[in-house]
This record gives structure tokens, C-alpha cells and sequence, in this order.
């Protein structure tokens, strides 16, 4: 029996694929497990894995074609068996994203095949009225948020079982999806295009662009976003980094990016009425605080995130900082280093900016935005004197967060930062 | 620990019990001085007389009924019956009075009465003699029924079968008698109504009671060396009452799930225990659940054909590789 490839869903917020580069070629012997292709999606370069044992035939996404999530990119049969007349080529995704899947017409998006002798079950696994799967598949399917008609069941009459689910623990869209990048960045490392005597050049946009476009849109426009600033004085800050620097040697460095993340998630544990998600028809308190780092990558950027900041040493979130960063910026980072923040900070404090406003990443409540630390003339116990400070701005959703309330929360930030004995009580 | 026999662990269970409790005593076809058709008895009616252990007629009916009323004057009678197979003929006495006269006299006359035997095919014994009474006992309200697969399980439950205060069904095996394991010395109480695990495993459960845990425990061999499957064995023991919780605890665990036993297929030991995973564990479950039974016919004389309608350890390979997925 055929078994369709499919363009699977390989991050949570996935809607079509890129075909980076085929490994297997038609009619090369697959293993189930074995990786078919390299797949672009809108967080990462992704391994396209194989389903079914058997051969690799009717390759139908030739390398670089953008394909919509279900669609049937090839077939793997058993040896020897014959396969039907060619499949239309994977259809290619629409450019308006407007490829929208909940109605499962995965059949209607490779509709137009040509006739075919013996017409391949192409849409059998998005048939929307009955997915056939065991009841644990279903509940472990529920549990994973999986959407079982992106499932190729491998047990009889196409059943879903238990080890389809186990092969593929993220395939289908999570019921709640958090939120992955929606932080603007100024830097784009994308060299512009080579001037080539026209006035303008099209570029296309790339899958993390379309995603960051689509997910800023939901934020600024239906949000409504305020904004509270303050201006935090450094000095104790940089001395505390300093000593511990010196202290850790070898053993890493803390940054002061480190030492906000810590500080402000410090600071939600204290305002828990900041640390939260808005919902449809109610609002989150998250009681664990899941940073979100706003990291920038060539061409965009993402936001990994440091869970459970509250509880770990300063010395342990730089390193899983730098960690993470590495990691976004070689496009390796998998979809759970990137969802389920609470709270996000980003950082703009190396390109010498002064303060900013941030854009909230929904379903969260609130962001900080950082700016630079320049020494500035300010007075001091009636004297004036040099000191290091640094503003940084709370972008904050009125929906669940009033103006006292952030206030509150970034008197708190800011009392940690500029003592930082604080975070011990 | 001694090892002994299935027969000697029933034997030494008797004869404590008959120690222990003055009102104990013995009834049968040949218990006395043929020590036992097979031998279970041996020993005890020179330690005890011949007014405990007591030689009956071949009259199954007579001898049960004298049993029923020897437990409603207080006394705690053990009904040998030579096997199970005769032991229809007793039905009434153990279905209308046994089980039915605590309920019918407002739960004032308790029947402390032990009804047991060898139960299901030995080897060519045709047809009649070749029955499995398992579902039928375990059919009944007022009845417990056990069903030791091991030496150590024999004496144990046989002890708490003659300490319950109701009418307690033991079914033994001609094919078992011989069967040698570990026996606990002296107090060796095996509560009713608990399963035990014989094999731990993770990918698929068999439960299986009496003669088929050794074909389940084979199975679970074979699959372990040829397939790299590991599967759980789970003895009931216990047909009446069913450990509900030791099924479904097992079934969450491997989520696939094999019911084996020597009985018929149809409204069979395996249909109840299907009820309570479908019902009990529907979540859990990865694929159907499969049984092997006796072939649905009177079970045959000749050699091979008996052979082929008993379930087998190959018949219990097939059926995992079928809830695996692996065909």
C-alpha cells in the first residue's frame, strides 16, 4: 500500500514548507525514520522524515518550492509495486498565506491532478468527517495538541496508533500555540539586493518573515499597548557584574542582558498581575515565570525562551543565554526553545539606543525594552556626579494590565537593578 | 521455602487447615483410602479417621447436598469432586442451595463450603471429560471461584477458600497435579480476588488463570527472544471476584491487551475481562483486544486435533503480533 508524504506541520505556528534539499531521490529504498529532505519552515531548517518503509517515488517538490502543510510532496511505495499515474506537482503554497487548513481541503489544494489511472489516496488522511485512530492515539493526540488528520496512521486500514504519535510528537497545530517571534527588529544582517540599474528590487519575503509580518499584526493593531518608562541608575548593577565576572573566571560571564532577565523575572514573581497571558474569554497567571529573549538572526528574528528564570542562578541563565542565541542564530533551535514565554525583554542597548518601545508578543501581557547605559551627570546626595544609567520602557496590554499595576511592577525592576541585594529577599 | 508439588502445596494446605480448625473435614469419591484419585488426600485419613475424611458413593448430586447441609450446621466441609466434569451433576445443590441460601435466608445461614477439582482437558479424554467449567461457576452470584496456576498459589488460596465464610469454587487441573515450584511454609494465605503478575512487561498484556499462564508465560518467551516484545502475564487467580484494578493498572501500562483461557469463546472468562478494559481502561487502548479460547467445538479425541483446539503459546504469538501492529 502507497504511503503519501506529506508537507508535515514541523513547528506549531507552520503553515507551508520550503524544500531545501531532497536526501533521497525517486526511487530510492526509504527506511521509516530515515530523513527524506530538509524542509524550511517559518522558525528553522527541518528534517522531513519518512513514514513507511518501502521506495521514495513521485517526488512531486522539486527543491526550493514552497509547499502548504498536507500536501502531498511525494509517495512511498513497497518495491515493485506500481504506482499511479504521476501526481500533479505539489501544489505551491499561495503567496497571500491564504492556504488555510482547518477545513482540511488539503484535497482541494491538490486538486487539480490529472486524471489517473489508479488515483493515489492523496486526501484520504485530511478526510475531515472520520479519522480512524485508537483511542490512545486520540487522547495522547488531544494531549499533544496533534490535529490526527495531519497523522498518516500506519495500522490497519490506515488506523492511527500509538507509535505514529510517538514517531511524530509535533505534526499538527497545538490547541494553544504560544506565541514564537513578534519582537521588531531594527537589524536586518540580509545584505541588500545588488544594485542592478533598476529602481527597486523584489525580494521575496522568507518564511520568517511572512511569520514575523503576520505575527506583529496581531500585536500593535488589536492590542491596545501603553507605555511606562524609568530610568534605572546602573552603578551597583556594574559593580555586582564586575565582582562576579571575576569570581566566575572561566566558568562563563554574566551579562548585563543576564541580570535584567533575572531582575525582571524576580520582579513578576513580586507582580504576578504582569506575568500573564491573555485568552479569548479569560486571562493566564502563569505562576512559573518563562523568559522570552528577543534574539536577532540574519533576516529577522526570534525570541527563545529561558524558563523557569526565576528560580536559576544569574550564572546558569548566561549561560543558557548565550546558549540559546548560538542556537537562533544557526536556525538549529527546536519549537520548544521558542514557545511559552510569559514575558519577554529585549535588549537594544549595543546599537547605542537610548529607549525604545517593544511590541508585545502575544498572548503575553508585557515587554521591557532596553536601552543603552551611558554615564550621565545626575545629582546625588545634593552633589552632582557621574553615573552609569539606563532607561528601559514596559510595553503593557490595558487588557490585563492597568497603569498602577506596570508601575508598580517596574518600581520593583527597577529597585532590583539598582540594588541588586535585592533579589536575595 | 520447600519446593513441592501443586498436588503436595493442596495436600499441605488441607492438612494445616484440618489441624487448625476441628470442623474442617474431607468428602469425596476415593479421598480415604485410595488417598485421592490423585493423590491429593494422601496421608490424611490416617492422621485424621475416617469420620473427617469420608469416602462417598459415586453420587455427586447426594454428596454435595450432604456438604451444603454439613455447612449450614456450622460445620466447613471440603467437596472433592474426582472432576469437574462429574461435577454437573451437582449444579443444583451448588447453584440453588450453595449459592443461593445465605440470600434466600436474609443472610442469616452462611454455606462455608470448599467445592473443588480438576477442571478443562487433560489428555484424550474426549469430549465430555475435557470441559472448562470456569464461566459457567463464575456466572453465579453467591459463588467465588479460584483458579491456582502454581504450587504456592494451590496452597494459598485453597487455605483462604476454607477460611471464607461462603461457597468457594477451587478449580484445579489433572495437567497441573505434577507442576513443582516454591512453596511458602505454614500461615501462606493468597487473598481471593487479588491477580498477580507472573511476568512483568511493557508492551502488551496477557491475562491468562490455571493451565494457560504457562502458555502465556511461553508466548511472552518467544516474543522476548524473536521479536524484542516485551509482554506482562497477569493471573487472575481469581475468576470471582475479578481484580478489576490489576487488569486495567496492567492494560494502562502496555495499552494492548491478550485474554487467554482454556474455556469456549463465546460468553467466556475472556468476554468479562474484555468488558471491564473496554470500559475501564478505553483511553488507554491501542489496539482491539484479542482472546485465544478452545476451539469453539467438543473437544476432539484425536491427539492432533486436541492439540490444535487447545490454546497454545503459538495461537497467543499470533494474536500480540496482531495488537502490536506488528503483522
Amino acid at each position: 500500500m502507497a504511503t503519501n508524504v506529506y508537507m508535515e506541520a514541523l513547528s506549531p505556528t507552520m503553515e507551508e514548507g520550503r524544500v531545501v534539499k531532497w536526501h533521497k531521490r525517486d526511487g530510492d529504498p526509504v527506511k521509516a525514520g530515515e530523513t527524506l529532505a530538509e524542509v524550511e519552515t517559518d522558525k528553522a531548517v527541518m528534517d522531513l522524515v519518512a513514514r513507511a518503509d518501502g521506495v521514495l517515488r513521485q517526488v512531486a517538490a522539486p527543491e526550493g518550492q514552497t509547499v502548504a502543510v498536507g500536501s502531498v510532496v511525494a509517495v512511498i511505495v513497497s518495491p515493485g509495486e506500481a504506482v499511479g499515474a504521476a501526481p500533479a506537482a505539489a501544489a505551491p503554497a499561495t503567496p497571500s498565506g491564504s492556504g488555510k487548513r482547518e477545513t482540511g481541503n488539503v484535497a482541494t489544494v491538490t486538486a487539480p491532478a490529472p486524471v489517473a489511472v489508479t488515483p493515489l489516496p492523496v486526501a484520504a488522511a485530511a478526510d475531515a468527517t472520520r479519522v480512524k485512530a485508537s483511542p490512545l492515539a486520540r487522547r495522547m493526540a488531544k494531549e499533544a495538541g496533534v490535529d490526527l488528520k495531519l497523522v498518516t496512521g500506519s495500522g490497519p486500514g490506515g488506523r492511527v496508533v500509538k507509535k505514529d504519535l510517538e514517531r511524530t510528537p509535533e505534526r499538527g497545530q497545538p490547541v494553544a500555540s504560544p506565541p514564537a517571534a513578534a519582537l521588531p527588529s531594527p537589524v536586518s544582517r540580509v545584505a541588500p539586493p545588488e544594485p542592478t540599474g533598476a529602481a527597486y528590487a523584489d525580494v521575496p519575503l522568507t518564511q520568517i518573515r511572512k511569520t514575523i509580518a503576520k505575527r506583529l499584526a496581531t500585536s500593535l493593531g488589536p492590542i491596545p499597548h501603553f507605555f511606562l518608562t524609568t530610568e534605572v541608575d546602573m552603578e551597583r548593577a556594574s559593580e555586582a557584574r564586575d565582582a562576579l565576572n571575576k569570581q566566575l573566571g572561566d566558568q562563563g560571564k554574566v551579562s548585563f542582558n543576564d541580570i535584567i532577565i533575572k531582575a525582571t523575572a524576580h520582579a513578576l514573581t513580586k507582580h504576578p498581575a504582569c506575568n500573564a497571558w491573555f485568552q479569548e474569554d479569560h486571562i493566564r497567571y502563569w505562576r512559573e515565570v518563562h523568559i522570552g529573549m528577543a534574539v536577532a538572526v540574519e533576516d529577522g528574528l526570534i525570541t527563545p525562551v529561558i524558563r523557569n528564570a526565576e528560580l536559576k542562578p544569574l550564572a546558569d541563565i548566561g549561560r543558557e543565554a548565550k546558549d540559546l542565541a548560538e542556537k537562533a542564530r544557526s536556525r538549529r533551535l527546536q519549537p520548544n526553545d521558542y514557545t511559552g514565554s510569559t514575558f519577554s525583554v529585549s535588549n537594544l542597548g549595543m546599537f547605542d539606543i537610548d529607549q525604545f518601545t517593544a511590541v508585545i508578543n502575544p498572548p503575553e501581557a508585557g515587554i521591557i525594552a532596553v536601552g543603552s547605559i551611558v554615564q550621565k551627570p545626575v545629582v546625588v546626595d545634593g552633589q552632582l556626579t557621574a553615573r552609569r544609567r539606563m532607561r528601559i520602557t514596559m510595553s503593557c496590554d490595558h487588557r490585563v494590565i492597568d497603569g498602577a499595576t506596570g508601575a508598580a511592577f517596574l518600581r520593583t525592576l527597577k529597585q532590583m537593578l539598582e540594588n541588586p541585594l535585592a533579589m536575595l529577599f | 521455602m520447600a519446593t513441592l508439588t501443586y498436588r503436595d502445596a493442596l495436600n499441605q494446605a488441607l492438612r494445616e487447615e484440618m489441624q487448625r480448625d476441628p470442623n474442617v473435614f474431607l468428602m469425596g469419591e476415593e479421598v480415604g483410602v485410595y488417598q485421592g484419585a490423585y493423590k491429593v488426600s494422601r496421608g490424611l485419613l490416617e492422621e485424621f479417621g475416617p469420620m473427617r475424611i469420608v469416602d462417598t458413593p459415586i453420587a455427586e448430586l447426594g454428596f454435595a447436598g450432604i456438604g451444603v447441609g454439613a455447612a449450614m450446621a456450622g460445620l466447613r466441609p471440603v467437596i472433592e469432586f474426582m472432576t469437574w466434569n462429574f461435577a454437573v451433576l451437582a449444579l443444583d445443590q451448588i447453584v440453588n442451595s450453595a449459592a443461593k441460601i445465605l440470600y434466600e435466608s436474609g443472610g442469616q445461614i452462611p454455606i462455608p463450603i470448599v467445592l473443588r477439582g480438576p477442571n478443562g482437558a487433560a489428555l484424550q479424554l474426549a469430549a465430555q471429560h475435557s470441559q472448562a467449567w470456569d464461566s459457567w461457576l463464575s456466572h453465579i452470584p453467591g459463588l467465588k471461584v479460584v483458579a491456582p496456576a502454581t504450587p504456592a498459589d494451590a496452597k494459598g488460596l485453597l487455605k483462604a477458600a476454607i477460611r471464607d465464610n461462603n461457597p468457594v469454587i477451587v478449580l484445579e487441573g489433572e495437567m497441573l497435579y505434577n507442576l513443582k515450584g516454591d512453596v511458602p511454609e505454614g500461615e501462606h494465605i493468597v487473598p481471593i480476588g487479588r491477580a498477580d503478575v507472573k511476568r512483568p512487561g511493557r508492551d502488551v498484556t496477557f491475562v491468562c488463570h490455571s493451565k494457560t499462564v504457562a502458555v502465556a508465560l511461553k508466548a511472552a518467551e518467544q516474543l522476548a527472544e524473536h521479536e524484542g516484545v516485551s509482554a506482562e502475564v497477569l493471573d487472575l487467580r481469581s475468576l470471582r471476584p475479578l481484580d478489576e484494578e490489576a487488569i486495567v493498572g496492567s492494560v494502562a501500562r502496555t495499552n494492548r491487551a491478550v485474554v487467554i483461557e482454556e474455556g469456549w469463546p463465546h460468553a467466556g472468562i475472556g468476554a468479562q475481562v474484555v468488558d471491564v478494559i473496554q470500559r475501564e481502561a478505553f483511553d488507554q487502548l491501542d489496539a482491539p483486544v484479542l482472546r485465544v479460547t478452545q476451539a469453539d467445538v467438543p473437544m476432539p479425541y484425536n491427539k492432533q486435533l486436541e492439540r490444535l483446539a487447545k490454546p497454545s503459546p503459538d495461537r497467543v504469538v499470533a494474536a500480540a503480533r496482531r495488537v502490536l501492529y506488528l503483522d
